[in-house]
C-alpha cells in the first residue's frame, strides 16, 4: 500500500484515495471540432508506461480534492505531487 | 505420567509446571514451555500426520514456522482450528490435538493405498488422470479426491473470540529477535529512536535459545534475556513477542499478526483480543529473519524420525528432548555437522555421522573423535527403512562400493541452509545466488532497509551479532542519527559441498521415494517429469508440480527443487531463479484479518429516520447500497406476492405511501450553478424556473447515461439534485471532478444533503384529498401547484418542501422535512391518509409501479452501454447546447440503427415472470441454449414483475432495434423451453398520461 502526500492534508494512507487515470488529458475545447478517430482517442486511448507515469488522483475519504502524482508504475517510487492546473515540477523523473 | 524421551536435565521448560493435553484422544503429559511438537516427541509420539496425495506417515522435520509434514487440527467446536504447524502451538494445559488427512487413524490409514497406486499420482496428475468418462469427474472423480486430499476442516460455528487491529508509525522496525535482531535493536533502541521489535517467539533470542552459545562469557538464554529486559524498559520501544510479520509491501508497509491468547487456551481470553492484526509504517527496517536448514532427497526421507540437524538441536537444547536412543546425522556442511555434535553432547544418542565431504575441518573432527562420535566420510545414505518411523539406513560411499546398513531411530539431516529471503523478496529486494554458501542471498533493495545475521549469510554467532550491530548503525546514520561504525564481520564459510539429490549424486535411480516438497508430495522424478515433458521456467514447474504451493510455501523445498530442475535442464541455478515470494509468509487466520468488522460491523448500515416505524409495522427489508429500505409490508398470512398485489392496487386506487429519503440529495450553490448543471446534464437548465423542477440525465463523455434524477431551483442560484439512491457517492464525486479538474472558474459548491432531509411520498388519487387534510394552509390545486414544481409550508406544522412530482405516474407529493421532524411526519401523514386507504409501500412496488409506467431504473436498464436515445429519453436531450457525452452521440456506434433498444414485454403465458437478465432470441427453434450451434441472442430481461394492474406478467427489455418491433413475437430463453412474448411499447398503464394531475 502506498503513502501518499496529499498537497493539502500531508501524507496518508493510500485506501484514503481514489485513482483517477491519466493526467494531463484536458476535455478538448470544442469536441464537435474532432473527427471521429480524435475523439475515439481522447475517450479511450492513455498511456500505459513502464516507469514514470503521471496520474490523477483524489483524496476521497480526506479533503475530497483531486491532485496530480509523479509514480514510477514499477517501483511505485513517488517523485512529486502537485495541484491540478500545475506542471509537474522541473526534473520529475 | 511420564515423559519417556525427556532428557534428565537441561531445556527452557518449566518442569515444575506439568501440562495434561491429549493427541488423538490419548493423554499426554509435557511442560510449560514445551510445544506441542516437543511435548510429542517427549512422550516418543513422531508419527503425528498422513501426507496430503500418498498418505505416508509422516513426523516433525522441523522445529519452527517452516515445518511442512506435523499439521494438526487444534481443538473442538468453534474453536476448532485446522492446520495448525505442531511445532508453533505453545503447550497448554487440556490442549486437545487430532492429526489431519487420515482415516480412520493415523496409525491405520486405509488410504496408504494411495502410495501404491503412485504411478498415476504423478506431476500433473489432475489433468492426465480422471478425463474419461467425461460425466464420471463431477459425480466421482472429484468427490473422492477431495475427500482424500483435503487437509484439516473449517470450523462450522461462529467464531466465539474477538480480533483486533492496530496501526503503527516507527522510526525503525526490526524483524525478528534472534542475535542479530536483537544486537541492531540495541544499537537504535539507545539512540532514542522510535522501535518496535517483533518475534515470533514467546521469548526473545531466537537461535540462542536453541543451542549452546558463549557470549563474553554469558549463555545465549542470559545475553538474549539481558537484551530483552533492556529493550522492555525502554518508553521508546515496543517490543511484540508471539507476533509474524507476513507481508512486506510498499513504501515500507508491513502487517504483523500478533497471537495474544492462543497460549492459554480456548476460551481463556475473557476481554482480551485473541489476535491483532498490526499494519506498521516504518521509516526503516531491519531484517534478520533468520535461515531455513534444508533437508537432502533420498530415499524414504520424509519417514517419522528424520528431521532437521537445527531441529534436532533445539529439541536437545531447548526443550530437553531427545529424538531417540540411538542416531546418525547425513550432513554436507559445518554447520549440521557441528549442531549434530551440540546435539550428541546434549542428548548423547548420535554415534554417527554421515558426511559426504571426504575433508571436514581438523577442529571439528577432533570434536567428534573427543565426545566418541564416529564419522563416515565421503558417504551418502541413500535409502531409509522404516513403517512408522525410521528404523535403519542405507549408507554407501560416494567413490567404490559397500552399501552398509546401519540401525537407528532418528536421523538428522542438513543439506545446507537457506536464508528467509520471504520478506526480503516481498520488498521487491533482488537475490544473489552465492556459490560456496549454496543459497540465494539479499543483493539489493530500493526499500528503506537493512538485513542483518543469517539472512545475510553471517550464520555463526559471533558474525551475526557483529552484523546486527552493523545493521543498526547504518541504519541510524540513514535517518541522519550519529552512529558508531562497528566492524563489519566477513563472511561465513561453512565449507559446504552442495548435495541436493543423492540419486543425482551417484547417478543411480535408488529404492524408496525420494520427497522434495513433503507437504504436497512433490518428489524428485515429478521435477525430472516435468522436465521432460517440456517445462522449463521454474513458475511454471512448480505449478505443474506444486512445488512450494501448499500451506507452508515450500519453506524447507523451495531451493531444492529448483537445483533439481537446474539439474535436469542442465543450468547453473541463478540462471533458473526462484519463484516470486509472495505474501503471506505464515497463514493468518481470517478472524484476524477481519478484525472487528464482523457482523453488523461488517458494513455500515444506513437507516432512515422512520425505519422504528417500519419495523414495527413487520417490513421486509432490502439492501440498496448500505441503506435498508422496506421492501413489502406484508400483513399476515401475506407473502411477496401477495402483498406487493395489495400495495400496488391501492396506490392506483386509493393512496400509497412510501419512505423516499434515501434518495441522494445534494445541494448546489453558486453564480454558475445553473450553467453547471446545463454542461453535466444532457438537458436545458438555464431558464428553469424558481420553484419548478427538472427530470434530468447524466452521461459520461462516452455517451452512456450514468445517472438520472430530478433538479429543483431553489433559487436563481441555488439547485436541489436528487440522485439514485445507489449512485448518490458517485455523482458528488463526479460534480466534484469537473469542478476542480476541468472548470474552476466556475462559482460553484456542491455539498451533501441526503441525510439532512427525510422524504415521504403520497401517491395516488386520493394523495390532493390527504395533503389537504395535512396543510390546510397550503394551496394543492392544479393550476396553484402544477406537476413539476414545489411549495414550501407547513405540513402537518412541521416547516416542509413539497414537491409534485411523481415515480409512477399517479399524482404524487414528495413532502421533505428535516430528518429530525421524518418520524413524526410520517406518523401524521398515515394517521391522516388510512381513513382514505392510504397503504405503505414498500420498493417492489415502486418497481412494479414504475415499471407499468415504463420509467427506467440507472443500473437496471443501464449498464453502461446504453445511451439516452436507446432508451427513447431523446426528449431530455439537448440538440442545441453543449453537455458531457453530446459528441459521443454522433460516433458510428451510437448512432447506427439496429442499437439494443428499449421495450416493453408481454408473455402470452400471463403468469409467466421472466427471471431479469433472460436472453430473448428471435427464433423458436433455437431459443435453447445449444453451444455448438451458438444462441444468437437479440436482447435480454432488464425488469420483470407481475402487475396486479395490468392483470398480466410483463417486462422491459433491450433488444436489437426492438422499436422496430414492435406487435412481433419474439422468445424468452427459459429453463423448460422458450416462451413467447410479445414486443409492445414500454409504457404500459396510462399511456395518456391522465392519471398524472388526479381530479381537482
Amino acid at each position: 500500500m502506498l503513502r501518499i502526500a496529499c498537497p493539502w492534508c500531508g501524507d496518508r494512507e493510500e485506501l484514503e484515495f481514489s485513482y483517477g487515470g491519466q493526467a494531463h488529458i484536458a476535455y478538448p475545447r470544442d469536441p464537435h471540432a474532432l473527427t471521429h478517430a480524435e475523439w475515439a482517442e481522447f475517450l479511450f486511448m492513455r498511456d500505459n508506461p513502464k516507469g514514470l507515469f503521471l496520474e490523477r488522483w483524489v483524496h476521497t475519504h480526506g479533503c475530497r480534492r483531486w491532485f496530480n502524482v509523479a509514480r514510477h508504475t514499477v517501483t511505485h517510487e513517488i517523485s512529486a505531487v502537485y495541484k491540478p492546473g500545475e506542471s509537474p515540477p522541473a526534473g520529475v523523473k | 505420567m511420564s515423559n519417556p524421551s525427556r532428557l534428565a536435565e537441561g531445556g527452557r521448560i518449566d518442569r515444575a509446571a506439568p501440562l495434561d493435553f491429549a493427541f488423538n484422544g490419548k493423554r499426554m503429559q509435557g511442560f510449560a514451555g514445551d510445544t506441542l511438537a516437543s511435548a510429542l516427541l517427549a512422550n516418543d509420539v513422531h508419527l503425528v500426520a498422513r501426507s496430503f496425495k500418498y498418505h505416508r506417515p509422516r513426523g516433525m522435520l522441523t522445529a519452527g514456522n517452516e515445518e511442512p509434514n506435523a499439521l494438526v487440527q487444534l481443538e473442538k467446536g468453534p474453536y476448532t482450528e485446522p492446520n495448525l504447524r505442531t511445532t508453533e502451538i505453545e503447550l497448554y494445559a487440556g490442549l486437545e490435538a487430532n492429526s489431519v488427512n487420515c482415516f480412520p487413524s493415523v496409525e491405520f490409514d486405509l488410504r496408504a493405498i494411495n502410495g501404491l497406486a503412485s504411478s498415476i499420482l504423478v506431476a500433473g496428475f489432475y489433468n492426465k488422470t480422471f478425463m474419461w468418462p467425461k460425466a464420471f469427474w463431477k459425480k466421482f472423480y472429484e468427490p473422492a479426491i477431495r475427500a482424500a486430499a483435503g487437509l484439516g476442516v473449517a470450523p462450522d460455528a461462529p467464531d466465539p473470540d474477538l480480533y483486533d487491529r492496530m496501526h503503527w508509525h516507527c522510526d525503525v522496525l526490526i524483524v525478528g529477535a534472534g542475535p542479530a535482531g536483537l544486537s541492531a535493536a540495541l544499537e537504535v533502541a539507545r539512540a532514542g529512536l522510535r522501535t518496535v521489535v517483533v518475534d515470533e517467539a514467546p521469548e526473545l533470542g531466537g537461535s540462542l535459545l536453541q543451542r549452546p552459545a558463549d557470549i563474553h562469557g554469558e549463555s545465549g538464554p542470559a545475553w538474549a534475556a539481558g537484551a530483552a529486559a533492556e529493550l522492555d524498559g525502554l518508553s521508546n520501544v515496543l517490543v511484540l513477542r508471539r507476533t509474524s510479520i507476513f507481508g512486506y509491501y510498499d513504501h515500507n508497509y508491513l502487517m504483523a499478526v500478533e497471537r495474544r491468547t492462543d497460549h492459554l487456551g480456548p476460551g481463556k481470553n475473557a476481554g482480551i483480543a485473541r489476535k491483532r492484526l498490526w499494519h506498521f509504517r516504518a521509516k526503516r527496517v531491519v531484517l534478520a529473519t533468520g535461515a531455513h536448514e534444508r533437508p537432502i532427497v533420498f530415499g524414504n526421507n520424509d519417514l517419522p524420525g528424520i528431521m532437521l540437524a537445527n531441529a534436532a538441536c533445539t529439541y536437545a537444547t531447548q526443550y530437553a528432548v531427545a529424538l531417540g536412543k540411538n542416531g546418525a546425522a547425513f550432513v554436507n556442511n559445518d554447520h549440521g555437522f557441528a549442531l549434530a555434535l551440540d546435539t550428541h553432547a546434549a542428548a548423547k544418542n548420535l554415534p554417527t555421522i554421515i558426511d559426504v565431504r571426504s575433508e571436514i575441518d581438523p577442529a571439528l573432527a577432533k570434536r567428534a573423535a573427543d565426545i566418541g562420535v564416529r564419522v563416515l566420510r565421503g558417504s551418502v545414505v541413500t535409502t531409509a527403512h522404516g513403517t512408522k518411523r525410521v528404523s535403519s539406513i542405507d549408507v554407501r560411499p560416494v567413490r567404490g562400493s559397500g552399501m552398509v546398513r546401519i540401525e537407528c531411530d532418528h536421523v538428522l539431516v542438513s543439506g545446507g541452509v537457506s536464508p528467509t529471503v520471504h520478506l526480503y523478496s516481498q520488498a521487491t529486494g533482488s537475490l544473489r545466488y552465492d556459490e560456496p554458501l549454496a543459497c540465494f542471498l539479499p543483493e539489493a533493495c530500493r526499500q528503506a532497509v537493512e538485513v542483518a545475521g543469517a539472512l545475510n549469510g553471517r550464520f555463526l554467532l559471533e558474525s551475526a551479532l557483529a552484523d546486527g550491530a552493523v545493521a543498526g548503525a547504518k541504519t541510524l546514520s540513514a535517518l541522519g542519527r550519529p552512529a558508531t561504525s562497528p566492524r563489519a564481520p566477513g563472511g561465513d564459510d561453512l565449507n559446504l559441498q552442495p548435495l541436493w539429490s543423492v540419486q543425482a549424486l551417484l547417478g543411480l535411480t535408488l529404492p524408496g521415494k525420494h520427497f522434495i516438497d513433503y507437504q504436497n508430495d512433490v518428489t524428485e522424478p515429478d521435477i525430472r517429469l516435468a522436465v521432460r515433458e517440456g517445462f522449463r521456467s521454474v513458475e511454471h514447474t512448480k505449478r505443474y508440480t506444486t512445488t512450494g504451493m501448499a500451506t507452508d510455501q515450500g519453506k524447507t523445498s523451495n531451493v531444492i527443487g529448483l537445483a533439481i530442475l537446474a539439474d535436469a535442464l542442465d543450468k547453473p541455478i541463478p540462471e533458473v531463479g526462484t519463484t516470486t515470494f509472495r505474501p503471506p509468509f505464515t497463514p493468518v487466520t481470517f478472524g484476524a484479518i477481519a478484525g472487528r468488522d464482523r457482523g453488523t460491523l461488517s458494513d455500515p448500515v444506513r437507516t432512515t429516520p422512520m425505519h422504528s416505524w417500519h419495523v414495527a409495522r413487520g417490513a421486509m427489508f432490502e439492501d440498496v447500497g448500505q441503506w435498508k429500505r422496506p421492501w413489502y409490508f406484508p400483513k399476515a398470512g401475506e407473502d411477496l406476492h401477495a402483498a406487493v398485489a395489495r400495495e400496488a392496487k391501492a396506490l392506483r386506487t386509493t393512496a400509497g405511501v412510501m419512505d423516499a429519503t434515501t434518495l441522494g440529495k445534494i445541494d448546489i450553490q453558486g453564480a454558475d450553478a445553473a450553467e453547471f448543471l446545463n454542461r453535466v446534464y444532457t438537458n436545458a437548465w438555464t431558464k428553469l424556473a424558481v420553484g419548478s423542477c427538472r427530470y434530468g440525465l447524466m452521461c459520461k463523455p462516452d455517451g452512456m447515461l450514468m445517472d438520472d434524477g430530478v433538479t429543483a431551483r431553489l433559487a436563481e442560484d441555488r439547485f436541489l439534485m436528487t440522485t439514485t439512491t445507489g449512485n448518490a457517492a458517485r455523482v458528488l464525486d463526479w460534480l466534484e471532478e469537473w469542478l476542480q479538474t476541468e472548470w474552476p472558474e466556475l462559482k460553484v459548491y456542491c455539498t451533501t444533503v441526503t441525510e439532512q432531509w427525510a422524504t415521504t411520498a403520497v401517491v395516488g388519487p386520493n394523495a390532493r384529498r390527504i395533503l389537504r387534510l395535512l396543510a390546510p394552509d397550503m394551496d394543492f390545486s392544479n393550476t396553484a401547484f402544477p406537476f413539476m414544481t414545489f411549495r414550501e409550508g407547513r405540513v402537518a406544522g412541521l416547516q416542509a418542501r413539497v414537491f409534485r412530482i411523481s415515480f409512477n405516474g399517479e399524482l404524487s407529493y414528495e413532502i421533505n422535512v428535516p430528518s429530525w421532524h421524518g418520524l413524526a411526519l410520517w406518523k401524521a401523514v398515515i394517521a391522516a391518509g388510512e381513513p382514505h386507504g392510504l397503504t405503505p409501500y414498500g420498493t417492489e412496488t415502486m418497481h412494479v409501479a414504475r415499471a407499468e409506467k415504463g420509467y427506467i431504473i440507472i443500473g437496471q436498464e443501464t449498464d453502461g452501454t446504453v445511451t439516452p436515445q436507446d432508451l427513447g429519453l431523446d426528449w431530455a436531450v439537448s440538440k442545441q447546447k453543449e453537455f458531457i457525452g453530446k459528441r459521443s452521440f454522433s460516433r458510428s456506434d451510437t448512432s447506427r440503427p439496429g442499437r439494443k433498444q428499449l421495450v416493453g414485454l408481454l408473455p402470452a403465458d400471463k403468469t409467466f415472470v421472466a427471471a431479469e437478465g433472460s436472453h430473448l432470441v428471435a427464433d423458436a427453434s433455437r431459443a435453447k441454449f445449444d453451444p455448438d450451434r451458438g444462441s444468437p441472442s437479440i436482447g435480454h430481461i432488464t425488469s420483470s414483475y407481475y402487475s396486479p394492474n395490468l392483470e398480466t406478467a410483463f417486462a422491459l427489455a433491450l433488444v436489437t432495434n426492438g422499436c422496430g418491433l414492435h406487435g412481433q413475437t419474439i422468445q424468452c430463453v427459459h429453463g423448460t423451453g422458450p416462451k413467447p412474448m410479445t414486443v409492445v411499447d414500454p409504457v404500459f398503464f396510462d399511456k395518456e398520461g391522465k392519471r398524472r394531475d388526479g381530479i381537482d
